[in-house]
């Protein structure tokens, strides 16, 4: 399967340059950047681990494609994200989030069920990839 | 605060009250002496059949006077900040002097009755009095003024929309001396608008919680609205959620009816739900609706749609203002976001004479707090000018959102940090039109295609995903600093080329449009047309 999350999960993958252009959008935008990778793609993660800090004083899209590829080095098999953070009054929010970079086999979730009474089912959702310790899934 | 500084081109004395109504007898010359209740002058009310034979009679004597003279008509108020302004549209019946009229709004809505009541001597009147301060031609249409009338804060109990509507729409609606009324605007001060809590979440805390940015949301309509049973129902949800989509949404009048009770079907809607989670990786919804014919009803619905782990609920507008804002505190306390489909407002927001123009219901549903609303598409198959939708939309969004009559807006609004509303733009669009609604309306919006759906040749599924990627696809050119709303059809096409369900779906609803004119469009400056 194809996680989905993210701004452009429905399009191909995107290339270097369609990045940059992305991050172009959001600095030009006043939106800060940054990347956020992990091995545990659960709907419900929402604090991936920060690859650095937020690149508050960066205005040159060129030095933050050359964070996500040494991110990408370090984590090849990793899900990685690219955040723009609005930090204008008002939003104080992310504007925009994408994946750049995917693990080669994306085996998915598994959906749990356990029956409750007058037909109740409580679900659970889990990755397959997790039953293993972080560091070894994919 | 307000757009134009005309001057007042009605004269405030001398007019001649004869002319005030065709029934009307006056035997009494008049003078307005620009001092509020001056002591002595001839009464009568408008649409009145009245004969008065004394020349002169006090402002306190048994009988009836014009709202003009009763304080009602004051040109020179200066609006406090903590006042809660007006715009109406009025339609005085034939000669009818404006002022008169818009002082008989005023009066209707805030202290008086039709005649001189002693009673008034007891309270400080002066006060609680609305002030008609202001009544404006519309360029073109000499039947027609905006009045704008002041009502003081204390006319308004906290935190309670159902009393600022009987307040200022209760009465006077059907008043004998206008063809015709509209409440145009209001400027809600934060006095006012503090004493509500608005959305259980906001357009920032729903996308926070759902982990989705930079792009509009995606929904549809489960069709056919009505007969399909809670089994096949939720077949519809799954695919639709699975192929694509942010959201699905059960119609207005999707309640419990015999063919599909409201407990089969969120059990069913909610395993498409999850089962659409697992395959995507993404957080989904359907907006529950728990409309019901009492308030009972739907806590006992809310609360299932709670347990069974749905992210949403929805209410019509038809269950009142009252049980909107209950539910809307239900949500809060219960983290379940709340969706409100606008069902019914068609029959007051829509002819430009008479009625509440929907950027009202849009301020009193923010107040309320709702945290999605229907506001229009433009290009859809609702009734909606392209200005007016965007002024609903910056009403629903924005903190502070300027008067700007080119977008209908008539008075500043400063929302005093109340989230913002998630406006849904939801009726006759489709993949082929994404360009122009990523134009009109932003990213903040849920984009809502029912029939551009569940209508496509490959299947539910496929009209989900042709929806996405043709979102993702315009989204990513218009961050890319393309001319979008030029290229279009040119980047929706270049993406089909890697989707065979865009291409499908542009293959069968490319060239629909729906061009009819607007009933209602705004009119007190030269507007562009689209």
């Amino acid at each position: 399967m194809r996680i989905t999350q993210g701004a452009f999960s429905f399009l191909p993958d995107l290339s270097d340059e369609e990045i940059l252009a992305q991050v172009s959008y959001s600095l030009n935008s006043g939106w800060s950047v940054s990347v956020e990778f992990t091995d545990d793609p659960h709907p419900r993660n929402t604090y991936w681990s920060m690859w650095g800090l937020p690149m508050f004083d960066l205005s040159e899209p060129a030095g933050v494609l050359e964070e996500i590829n040494r991110c990408r080095q370090t984590y090849p098999n990793h899900y990685i994200r690219v955040n723009a953070f609005d930090s204008s009054y008002g939003r104080q929010t992310t504007a925009l989030s994408f994946i750049v970079n995917r693990p080669a086999d994306e085996p998915g979730f598994r959906l749990s069920r356990s029956e409750g009474h007058d037909r109740r089912i409580n679900y659970s959702i889990t990755s397959y990839a997790s039953e293993k310790p972080s560091g070894q899934r994919y | 605060m307000l757009y134009s500084k005309r001057d007042r081109s009605i004269a405030l004395s001398g007019f001649d009250l004869k002319t005030i109504g065709p029934t009307l007898c006056i035997r009494s010359a008049l003078t307005l002496s620009g001092v509020r209740f001056c002591g002595f002058g001839s009464r009568i009310g408008v649409g009145m059949e009245v004969e008065i034979d004394q020349a002169e009679t006090s402002r306190w004597g048994a009988g009836v006077i014009p709202y003009t003279k009763m304080g009602f008509w004051q040109p020179d108020y200066e609006p406090k900040d903590s006042d809660i302004l007006a715009a109406f549209r009025i339609t005085p019946q034939p000669n009818v002097p404006p002022e008169e009229a818009g002082a008989a709004v005023a009066g209707e809505s805030s202290t008086a009755t039709w005649t001189v009541v002693w009673t008034d001597r007891l309270t400080s009147y002066e006060h609680y009095q609305a002030k008609c301060y202001r009544v404006d031609p519309v360029p073109g249409n000499p039947e027609q003024f905006i009045a704008y009338i002041a009502y003081d804060l204390d006319l308004f109990e906290e935190g309670s929309i159902a009393n600022m509507t009987s307040s200022i729409i209760g009465n006077v609606f059907g008043f004998k001396a206008l063809k015709a009324l509209r409440l145009e605007d209001l400027r809600i001060p934060p006095h006012y608008t503090k004493t509500f809590q608005g959305p259980p979440h906001g357009i920032v805390m729903e996308r926070e919680y759902l982990n989705k940015f930079g792009r509009p949301l995606l929904g549809a309509t489960i069709k056919p609205k009505l007969g399909l049973s809670a089994r096949n129902y939720g077949r519809v949800v799954y695919e639709g959620l699975r192929g694509g989509l942010d959201f699905t949404k059960d119609d207005e009048n999707i309640n419990s009816q015999p063919f599909m009770r409201w407990r089969d079907r969120f059990l069913y809607c909610m395993e498409g739900v999850q089962m659409a989670q697992a395959e995507t990786g993404e957080v989904k919804g359907h907006y529950l609706n728990i409309t019901a014919g009492t308030m009972e009803e739907m806590y006992e619905r809310a609360e299932f749609a709670k347990e069974l782990g749905s992210v949403v609920v929805m209410i019509d507008l038809t269950i009142g203002y009252t049980a909107m804002t209950s539910m809307s505190k239900w949500c809060r306390r219960n983290g379940v976001l709340l969706h409100l489909h606008r069902a019914g407002h068609s029959t007051f927001t829509r002819q430009k004479s008479h009625g509440v123009n929907f950027r009202v219901l849009a301020k009193w549903s923010r107040l309320i707090g709702v945290d999605h609303i229907h506001a229009g598409t433009i290009v859809g198959k609702l009734e909606g000018d392209p200005n007016s939708v965007q002024g609903y939309y910056d009403t629903l969004r924005l903190d502070k959102v300027s008067a700007n009559p080119v977008r209908g807006l008539y008075f500043d609004q400063d929302w005093a940090s109340m989230p913002g509303v998630m406006p849904v733009a939801s009726g006759g669009i489709h993949a082929g039109q994404m360009h122009q609604l990523l134009h009109y309306l932003g990213d903040d919006v849920i984009l809502q295609f029912g029939g551009g759906t569940i209508g496509h040749p490959m299947g539910i599924a496929a009209g989900a995903s042709a929806n996405r990627v043709a979102l993702e696809a315009m989204v990513k050119a218009r961050n890319e600093g393309r001319d979008f709303l030029q290229e279009g059809e040119v980047i929706l096409r270049k993406a089909a080329q890697g989707s065979p369900e865009l291409e499908a779906a542009l293959d069968v609803w490319g060239s629909i449009t729906f061009d009819y004119e607007s009933t209602d469009t705004p009119d007190v400056v030269a507007t562009p047309s689209f």
